[in-house]
């Protein structure tokens, strides 16, 4: 009798939920499977910046945060179930850190009025404002990582690239598939040559891959990688001895748990990145004592300063700083998930921000409008030292090709506005 | 007392021969569909839709394909996933080829394609059988994923190999994308799952489902009682890819909207398809409706109970997810080698003599 009135007690809590009025932000996380690698350092990051946020500030503008965690597996089935079972509660931002999850919910959030937040990963496409008017990729996505590597590599070989070759070894999925049409447009511009290698899911078997590599040779190899397949990509090719510094991974290739298997022989790899890497910043001592000391952290709080951590953060850090501006236009504090899509189109990232928030120089600056949802798409380039086990960023974040992506972004907008009938906004 | 059949007389043939013939379990039957058709659309949500229904209805369609094939006609099939693919695949191309034709047209051809490509891949049957022509359905399966992802034709040379499914309607009513009601894409699936259900049904307590039985049971035997082999198998594959196809167009177009072929209709798809089957029971319609409903229906309850209940982590959860449904995987082909439907089954010969058992 006791349990069921407890079970009744929290049913009736649960559905009294929204009226209690939290800023909701549902955590589509995924801590088991083969992509729990990376899913978890990052859901625990973007749980332990709301948690300081209550702790320390009593949450946002005076209105507490709330995190609704649930967990999808890197599964699109479970993403729909774990969508249409929070966004009764008044969820503010939907991140699902899957680009399979983010396409079903695209339509999906648009018909809700919810907006999608896909950092770097997700709809390329969607950085066109006036046709994804809910969803955002700011600061940047996938064709920038494209054409980040490939001028990144202009950098170091003297400005050109003619006759060179590049293989780009992808997970083949729609995550994976992004970066080839960039990468083929530059590919005719600057007259390098490209072999794309698909590596089925999990990613575990790579052998033919690599096998090709070292009969090709080509001069560089660049990864869209994700889970279990970025470690055996990093020893496969420490396998065949391709030489570590030739080897760029994207963002999403390029955190500790990657490269330490394959120890030694993976320093000198080399990933790309939209934020800062390390725990030198004010924040992290922020959340040890505030979150990790008072046994608040998500995770065991091992996982502070690591790349896909600091990511979670920074993607909690963004949903925050739109909450503000949200409550700014609207001059309430208890906003919707209309209001918190007027906040992320009029957000603003300015040094000034970030420093105030123990976070300086942590992302790039950059202004959010109605038209552009991307960011600037600033990408700078880390790299491995297996000895002293970090990340360093060696190269600054630097503007991408716009031309050819701004092009190929206005092409696939227009096919989807013109399948789904959309009329474009923001006049 | 309720249950039985004494009292319950039938005077003509159609009436000795109908699919219930115990009043009860007539009534009872007339008693769910109307809760189905007249009850659940008008209290439907989005959660219930899209989480529980939608699955449970579609996978419905899958395991009564699926049970013909195996339970019906004894071909042991792992290609689910991909012949799955070829109806969703098929699907999309239709919808994006004719888009002014009505939804029910396009899953009814896409059912047809898969009927098609399920015959071409159920040639091999005529010749081999048991354990050698599950290989011959796996290769099926990963040649099709891998064909639906290296062929830009089949998604329309989107940049990612995704597909999404445009707005399409049945009579202006919205079935497909984002806008439309819980209520319409839940009739929408479930006047489907009531057609398949009741073919099926008809069709395997008719000539072809005899022949398909015969065949099962002793192929040598049936041949030489004159069953054509040829015939039987290849019906059996035509009329399961129909079905299969047809939930593999309603999972693409109305539950997800978007899928990705490797993702979505994997090898993990047949299995899961199959686990229904044998789990609901081997050649029962019944049995693959309760399959289904055991597999889409256990983990979310897991979930509600751990996650919003108990209040537990989010990956203990799914970890006890797995444990728990693995763990009465095995106690139910212990205890109950036949599945539910067995169970069903046993339950009622009970009920027949209850309460005053000899």
């Amino acid at each position: 009798m006791k349990l069921k009135l407890t079970t009744l007690a929290l049913s009736a809590l649960m559905a009294a939920g929204p009226a209690m009025a939290d800023l909701v932000f549902p955590s589509l996380s995924y801590r088991t499977g083969p992509y729990a690698a990376g899913g978890i350092p990052f859901a625990d990051g973007y749980a332990d910046y709301f948690t300081l946020l209550n702790e320390r500030d009593g949450g946002i503008g005076g209105v507490m945060t709330k995190l609704l965690e649930c967990e999808t597996g890197y599964n699109t089935e479970k993403g729909v179930e774990c969508y249409e079972s929070t966004k009764g509660e008044g969820a503010l931002i939907y991140q699902p850190l899957s680009t399979g999850i983010t396409y079903q919910l695209i339509p999906k959030v648009t018909a809700d009025n919810i907006p999608l937040h896909t950092m770097g990963y997700g709809r390329t496409s969607a950085a066109n404002g006036k046709v994804f008017s809910n969803v955002f990729n700011y600061p940047a996505n996938y064709w920038n990582g494209a054409s980040g590597v490939v001028n990144y590599l202009l950098e170091t070989n003297g400005g050109d690239l003619k006759g060179k070759k590049i293989a780009l070894v992808y997970h083949n999925s729609a995550y994976g598939k992004e970066p080839i049409r960039t990468l083929e447009e530059l590919s005719a511009k600057h007259g390098f040559e490209l072999l794309a290698l698909p590596v089925d899911h999990p990613g575990q078997e790579q052998k033919s891959q690599w096998l090709q590599i070292r009969r090709e040779r080509p001069d560089f190899v660049t990864m869209w990688g994700w889970g279990v397949m970025n470690q055996v990509a990093i020893q496969e090719a420490a396998n065949i001895r391709f030489p570590m510094e030739n080897f760029i991974g994207v963002w999403w290739s390029g955190a500790e748990h990657d490269v330490m298997s394959a120890g030694d022989a993976a320093n000198g790899y080399k990933a790309l990145t939209f934020h800062n890497v390390g725990r030198d910043f004010p924040v992290f001592d922020d959340i040890q004592k505030h979150v990790v000391e008072t046994g608040k952290a998500a995770g065991a709080g091992d996982q502070i300063g690591t790349v896909l951590y600091n990511r979670g953060m920074y993607a909690a850090m963004l949903a925050a700083e739109a909450v503000k501006t949200a409550q700014e236009i609207h001059g309430t504090a208890d906003i919707d998930a209309a209001m918190m899509r007027d906040g992320m189109e009029a957000l603003e990232m300015n040094e000034e921000k970030m420093a105030g928030l123990g976070m300086s120089n942590f992302g790039p600056t950059f202004n959010v409008s109605c038209e552009n949802h991307g960011g600037p798409g600033l990408v700078g380039v880390t790299q491995w030292d297996a000895s002293s086990k970090t990340w360093s960023l060696i190269s600054d974040f630097k503007p991408t090709d716009g031309d050819v992506i701004g092009a190929l972004v206005a092409e696939d907008s227009g096919a989807y506005a013109a399948e789904n009938k959309i009329t474009p906004n923001c006049n | 007392m309720f249950y039985r059949e004494a009292g319950d007389f039938k005077t003509s043939y159609e009436q000795d021969s109908q699919t219930f013939p115990i009043k009860f379990d007539r009534f009872r039957y007339y008693a769910v569909l109307a809760i189905a058709f007249l009850v659940v659309p008008f209290v439907i949500n989005d959660y219930w839709a899209n989480a529980i229904l939608l699955p449970f209805l579609i996978y419905a369609i899958a395991a009564i394909g699926l049970n013909i094939l195996v339970g019906y006609a004894g071909q042991v099939s792992l290609g689910t996933g991909g012949f799955m693919a070829v109806g969703a695949y098929a699907c999309y191309k239709f919808m994006t080829l004719m888009p002014e034709v009505s939804m029910f047209v396009h899953v009814l051809l896409a059912g047809g394609m898969t009927a098609l490509v399920c015959v071409v891949f159920g040639l091999p049957s005529l010749r081999i059988k048991g354990f050698y022509l599950a290989v011959a359905t796996l290769a099926a399966q990963f040649f099709l994923v891998w064909l639906f992802n290296r062929v830009p034709w089949f998604y329309n040379y989107s940049a990612s190999g995704q597909i999404s499914a445009p707005e399409r309607d049945v009579f202006g009513i919205l079935i497909t994308g984002p806008n439309a009601p819980a209520w319409a894409t839940y009739m929408f699936s479930l006047i489907f799952l009531t057609l398949c259900a009741l073919i099926a049904r008809n069709l395997t307590r008719g000539t072809i489902g005899r022949s398909w039985m015969a065949i099962r049971d002793m192929d040598i035997a049936a041949e030489i009682i004159g069953v054509n082999p040829l015939k039987a198998k290849l019906t059996a594959f035509a009329v399961s890819g129909f079905f299969i196809g047809i939930s593999g167009a309603l999972f693409f177009s109305v539950y997800l909207g978007a899928v990705e072929v490797g993702e979505a209709f994997g090898i993990t798809k047949s299995f899961l398809v199959l686990f229904m089957v044998i789990i609901g029971g081997l050649g029962s319609i019944f049995g693959s409706f309760a399959g289904a409903a055991f597999l889409v229906l256990l983990p979310v309850i897991l979930k509600v109970v751990g996650v919003d209940v108990l209040g537990w982590p989010t990956d203990i959860v799914a970890h006890f997810q797995l444990v728990i449904v693995g763990a009465l995987i095995i106690v139910f082909l212990i205890v109950e080698p036949h599945g539910l439907a067995q169970l069903w089954r046993v339950a009622k010969e009970k009920l027949r003599l209850w309460p005053f058992p000899h």
